[in-house]
């Protein structure tokens, strides 16, 4: 018990630590952080599936992508969206995709379930990269970011760089809370199970294919949010956002910091973007640019984690899940 | 005569000549039998004979290649596992199948939380539901492991493994059981605890028994059948199973389990 008291305190510090950084910090780490909190929110979404479901879906940025789209695409193009109907919308839309894939994917399991959410994600960067949808390769702007009025009155302005970080920051603790929530839930156990042992939750009598296609459109729905926040902020939503390679740094992000605890892929986000913002302002040493070639660097550090901290890099903090594998208490 | 000691319960479970192959091989192969209410009917016959395929094609764990299965009268060919176990079948396992991770008293609350009408709950904590926790505790009393609940299964002995396999099973409230060798890799304490159970189950379950320990077959039996190569060799009452001179030669006489 004294562990977890101890968690709950670290985790308390690192939010107050994240509560205070706009009245200290200059802008730029501001926004660095913003985009942090909305990775970690991708990140803990993957989570679900990877760590908690079992799912190792190879495809997830299709969901981050869509709700990007969907807010460019219903967007005015020189005036505000509404912020309330938007962001609905948008996630609405990545779970409605998540729905559709997951319904096909979820008939395949272990390396072939990598494959095709790789292969239906692919399919989606080329469809918005080779037509002329949104912009082509090229994607599309978003010159006025949503507005978050009610009735005339406005409780905060995205365009305002501290209030976005705050609402990030809050959307980030909604949803990590929500997830803890859901995961002590009837439903979380039943994801636990199938993780574990799916045949024998069958012979139980739970029909686990709605179980975890249940969990499949959650998770897309919570990529989605990310997906919108990530084009809110940097006002530009292009094909890149779906691709291959984004799906698989946050998979890295996921497992890096450690799978199947929520708050190890949100520090697996922060970790590899501080690392590569450190590297990549190296400076020029024996005439050889190492800032430029900073994913070297990247890729040692991958060797390393994976090598030397078989639980991420949660597990070099807490030590609880060694020899257990069990995901939580 | 010997018959008229079996139990006349409700046929429970009913296999038409079922059958399942794999590619040439038939590995079970038309046969046909019943389970009724009250009733032990054990499975017995040689490694090999089909038995555990038998139990698979009854629990929905395989599909049929022919035949067709009944539960209480209604027609049940077909379904998939989870809808069997949901119609009130338990199936435990040869190969202990269970959550290593996981406690022992959740192994039992999560088997038990398949019974609530739905787990598509997002939000109340699962261990404030009761009927999963009051089933969990219920099971663990029969088999004894109340002292193990808050164990995890990777930590047990394979003896207390199976008994698990087996709270697992009752924690699933089944009217008929299907019951995989429930008592290998068990120490003989265990195992006489676990028969003993078998006898009460007995009285409000249907039970089908595949099982290699001879001494359990014939102390908690009603009915035998005796499984050859995929093929029913006999079926019948103890005395009459004891006395057949197939079965003595095809399993019996040649292994050293045999009875008396």
């Amino acid at each position: 018990m004294g562990t977890r008291k101890a968690a709950l305190v670290a985790m308390l510090a690192c939010l107050a630590a994240l509560a205070v950084l706009p009245f200290f910090a200059e802008k730029f780490y501001v926004q660095l952080f913003t985009k942090i909190l909305i990775m970690g929110i991708f990140a803990m979404s993957l989570d679900l599936l990877i760590g908690y479901a079992g799912l190792v879906s190879f495809g997830h940025a299709a969901y981050f992508g869509v709700a990007g789209y969907v807010l460019a695409l219903i967007s005015p193009q020189y005036a505000a969206a509404n912020l309330w109907t938007t962001l609905p919308i948008a996630i609405g839309a990545s779970a409605l995709v998540a729905l559709v894939i997951g319904a096909l994917v979820l008939r395949t399991s272990g390396i072939y379930f990598i494959m095709v959410t790789l292969a239906f994600s692919q399919m989606l960067f080329y469809l918005f990269h080779d037509t002329k949808i949104a912009g082509g390769a090229d994607g599309i702007y978003i010159y006025v970011r949503p507005a978050a009025d009610i009735l005339g009155w406005k409780p905060f302005d995205l365009e305002n760089v501290v209030h976005l970080y705050f609402v990030v920051l809050a959307l980030f603790v909604g949803v990590f809370m929500l997830l803890r929530v859901v995961l002590k839930s009837l439903f979380g156990r039943v994801i636990d199970g199938i993780r574990i042992n799916e045949h024998r939750m069958k012979s139980l009598g739970y029909p686990t294919f709605r179980y975890k296609l249940a969990c499949f459109v959650l998770a897309g729905a919570l990529a989605g949010l990310a997906g919108y926040l990530a084009a809110i902020q940097f006002g530009v939503v292009n094909p890149d956002m779906m691709a291959w390679h984004v799906s698989g740094s946050v998979m890295m992000m996921v497992i890096l910091g450690g799978m199947g605890t929520l708050v190890g892929p949100a520090l697996g986000a922060m970790a590899m973007m501080l690392l590569e913002l450190g590297f990549q302002s190296l400076p020029e040493m024996g005439g050889i640019n190492i800032g430029k070639h900073w994913q070297l660097l990247m890729g040692s550090f991958i060797v390393l984690v994976a090598l030397l901290l078989p639980y991420g890099l949660i597990g070099m903090l807490t030590a609880r899940r060694q020899g257990e594998g069990a995901s939580h208490g | 005569m010997a018959e008229q000691r079996l139990p006349t319960g409700e046929v429970a479970l009913r296999a038409q000549a079922v059958a399942r192959h794999f590619g040439g091989l038939a590995a079970v192969n038309d046969v046909s039998l019943e389970c009724r209410m009250g009733e032990v009917h054990a499975v017995i016959g040689p490694n090999g004979a089909g038995k555990t395929t038998l139990l698979n094609l009854l629990s929905g764990d395989l599909p049929l290649s022919t035949g067709r299965i009944e539960l209480h009268g209604r027609d049940v060919t077909g379904l998939a596992s989870h809808e069997i176990s949901r119609l009130g079948v338990g199936r435990s396992y040869q190969k202990t199948n269970v959550f290593l991770p996981l406690t022992v008293y959740e192994n039992c609350r999560l088997a038990a939380q398949s019974r609530l009408p739905s787990s598509m709950r997002f939000f109340r904590d699962a261990m404030r539901y009761g009927a999963p926790a009051e089933a969990a505790e219920r099971v663990l009393a029969q088999v004894g492991l109340e002292s193990r609940a808050g164990v995890t299964l990777a930590a047990l002995s394979h003896g207390e493994r199976r008994q698990v396999e087996i709270a697992m099973t009752l924690a699933t409230s089944p009217r008929v059981l299907l019951l995989d060798e429930p008592l290998a890799g068990m120490g003989a304490e265990e195992s006489v605890r676990i028969v003993g159970l078998l006898q009460k189950l007995v009285r409000d379950h249907a039970i089908l028994l595949v099982e290699h320990d001879m001494d359990a077959v014939f102390t908690v039996a009603n009915r035998l059948t005796v499984m050859v190569n995929g093929n029913v060799l006999e079926s019948g009452p103890p005395e009459q199973i004891r006395a057949s001179s197939a079965v003595q030669e095809a399993y019996l006489g040649t292994d050293d389990t045999a009875p008396e």
